[in-house]
């Protein structure tokens, strides 16, 4: 349990407000370095809001409490967003916002478990998430818990084999209890994954893998509800998988519409202006 | 991850001292007053892509991080993205040069030693091919923390037979390297420095000019000797500068080819009974630092032996500044262990 009653975590409006707290969070991460995986943030925004608030269970001020879901960061660059959730899930203080990326920081720019309460693996290697989760999985049954494991992954780590190793890991052992989510921004270092090793189709292929799939727009929060409830009550053996289309920069338009690049450039009197842009759309 | 780090769980970490909470933003080494080059490997390759037609590019979604993008603009038809895929990098490496073409695979260090190296091994250097891996962010270089911190790749890759390995200083070194490494009969694993890379060797010794498997003075002196490779050549050259100032008088052998090591230059030079040092941007275990000691000592040559380098720990994420100075590779630190070996 989060702290949150129940009702609260449940309300897609809440939901979208939980959503448009973490762009902010991040954008705010940002303006302290002057740089950061913002336009990743704030693409995955929306999935880290129903992942904290409505699907993953855990205990804010108790983070590694035996009972709750392991939500792995296999995409490490993507800590900006995933600390800007900590906090908004009351896991990390808000007070630390202000040191991100600085020497004395619990919240380095690449995420490592050493580091921070609530991160549960060290990223920046890209595609170790899948097979730990396998493990995590493996162990949690072993244990007998019902807790489940999720793996945050991005379409650049579809490319690495260990991807596909593990996908065919976690079904050959019927990991019921796990549930992968794929960020699908169609963005890479050196430009589009549909460009340069793609990985479409990428529902067929995990179906082909033994997976239960689903794949939505990852920036609708009401498609994300269904999808971890459908996930989490699937009758089947089968692991499961969220492939989420998002867009880079949601929220922002005068970002979303900026030449997409893996590292978006934001100017030093922008940072307040994509804030005032994220107050004007945030739901009241 | 060692113990010590394993006692830091989530706690913040303590600061020197006086030191400011730097940020960690600044990303690529600082010129530290020298010219720089922009993209010195890039336009180097164009250079020999325009009279080998054997030469093609290939990267892991890292061509804009290893200046590969310079030679991918000039020859579209030359290039390949692989995308992600480090291991799929090297053995596509492997094919092609079993069909007659010379490929240079690019990446981050830490992939291809890490990710890679079965591939590295057994598809390309068990056959000898001739494939030539240029791989930026060399030793501690970048502050995301070890998962982009290459300590150990020199380690890794000097285990293994036939393969060259450089580990170049500056901008000459760079671009004066890529022909070296063609001329190279077989697998060759060189660090690489990227974007606005700075002049060093040529401002201390007009005439350098790289040469594979080649340790070369840049700096005689006549109460330490510093045998460097790649960046630490640098930092050894600009704190011998402030050691003169104290009167210590440091002679710098610069040492890009790891393997093979110049071991007669080395021997010659060490046997004049200064204190030798060697320092790498790398860990001291298995690095420049050992081969130069096993060199030393099967030669029967004692000098007074010390190691600059880093820790056998993983290190800390931060800005390079911080993590340079708390590690030991700093020009400030370079100085300050020489002076109190002597
Ligand atoms: C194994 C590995 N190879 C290469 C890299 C360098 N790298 C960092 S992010 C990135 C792009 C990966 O794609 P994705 O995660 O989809 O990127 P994004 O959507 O954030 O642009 C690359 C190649 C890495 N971190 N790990
Ligand atoms: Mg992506």
């Amino acid at each position: 349990m989060s702290g949150q009653a129940s009702t609260d975590r449940r309300s897609n409006v809440s939901l979208a407000r939980r959503a448009c707290n973490i762009r902010r969070k991040a954008v705010q991460m940002g303006e302290v370095q002057g740089q950061g995986y913002v336009g990743q943030a704030l693409g995955v925004a929306d999935l880290l809001a129903v992942s904290f608030f409505h699907a993953v269970e855990y205990r804010s001020e108790d983070p590694e409490w035996e009972g709750r879901d392991r939500f792995l960061l296999s995409i490490g660059h993507y800590a900006i967003a995933f600390y800007a959730a900590l906090m908004e899930a009351g896991i990390l203080p808000e007070e630390e916002l202000g040191t991100y990326g600085m020497d004395d920081s619990r919240m380095p720019m690449s995420g490592m478990a050493s580091y921070t309460p609530g991160m549960e693996m060290s990223g920046g290697s890209l595609g170790l998430g899948l097979s730990v989760a396998v493990g995590r999985a493996l162990g949690l049954k072993r244990k007998k818990s019902g807790a489940l494991v999720f793996n945050l992954m991005s379409d650049g780590e579809l490319g690495e084999g260990s991807t596909w190793e593990a996908a065919m890991g976690a079904a050959h052992h019927r990991l019921d209890n796990l549930i992968c989510l794929v960020d699908f921004n169609n963005q890479q270092a050196d430009g589009a994954s549909t460009g340069m090793l793609s990985a479409e189709p990428v529902d067929a292929k995990f179906a082909a893998f033994g997976w239960f799939v689903q794949r939505i727009d990852g920036n609708d929060i009401d498609a994300l509800v269904a999808a971890f409830d459908a996930a989490r009550a699937h009758d089947g053996p089968e692991p499961r998988v969220i492939i989420c289309d998002t867009k880079m920069c949601k929220g922002v338009p005068f970002l979303e519409t900026r030449e997409m690049a893996h590292f978006v450039r934001v100017e030093p009197d922008e940072w307040q202006k994509a804030l005032d842009a994220l107050d004007e759309e945030a739901p009241k | 991850m060692s113990a010590a780090t394993r006692a830091r769980k989530y706690e913040p970490r303590k600061l020197p001292e006086g030191k400011q909470a730097t940020s960690a933003m600044i990303a690529s080494l600082e010129a530290e007053g020298y010219d720089t080059v922009s993209a010195p490997f890039g336009h180097a390759l164009n250079a020999l892509a325009a009279q080998d037609e054997r030469i093609v590019g290939l990267s892991a979604d890292l061509s804009k991080y290893t200046d590969l993008h310079v030679f991918a603009q000039a020859n579209p038809d030359r290039f390949y993205q692989v995308g992600m895929a480090e291991q799929l990098l090297m053995g596509t490496a492997a094919g092609l040069a079993h069909e007659g073409f010379i490929p240079f695979a690019t990446t981050y260090a830490v992939f291809a030693s890490r990710r890679a190296y079965d591939f590295v091994s057994q598809a390309i250097a068990e056959e000898g091919l001739p494939v030539k891996i240029c791989c930026a962010l060399p030793g501690l270089t970048s502050g995301y923390g070890p998962s982009h911190q290459a300590t150990e790749d020199i380690a890794i890759f000097r285990g293994l037979p036939d393969i060259a390995i450089v580990d170049p200083c500056d901008a000459t070194d760079v671009a004066q390297m890529v022909p070296e490494l063609v001329a190279w009969n077989g697998p060759t694993y060189a660090r690489l420095l990227r974007g606005q890379v700075a002049n060093v060797l040529q401002k201390h010794k007009p005439d350098y000019q790289f040469k594979l498997g080649r340790a070369q003075m840049i700096r005689e002196g006549k109460d330490v000797l510093v045998i460097s490779a790649g960046i630490m050549t640098m930092r050894a050259l600009d704190a011998a500068e402030d050691l003169a100032a104290d009167g210590i008088d440091v002679a710098v052998l610069h040492c890009p080819t790891i393997k093979p090591l110049d071991t007669e230059t080395i021997l010659a030079e060490a046997g004049k009974g200064r204190l030798t040092v060697v320092a790498e941007n790398h860990t001291k275990l298995g690095g420049l630092g050992e081969a130069v000691a096993t060199t030393l000592l099967t030669a029967g040559v004692t000098p007074v032996f010390r190691q600059i380098g880093l820790p056998d720990a993983f290190l800390e994420a931060g800005a390079l500044p911080t993590l340079h100075d708390m590690y030991g590779i700093s020009r400030r630190a370079v100085a300050e262990q020489i002076k109190g070996w002597l």
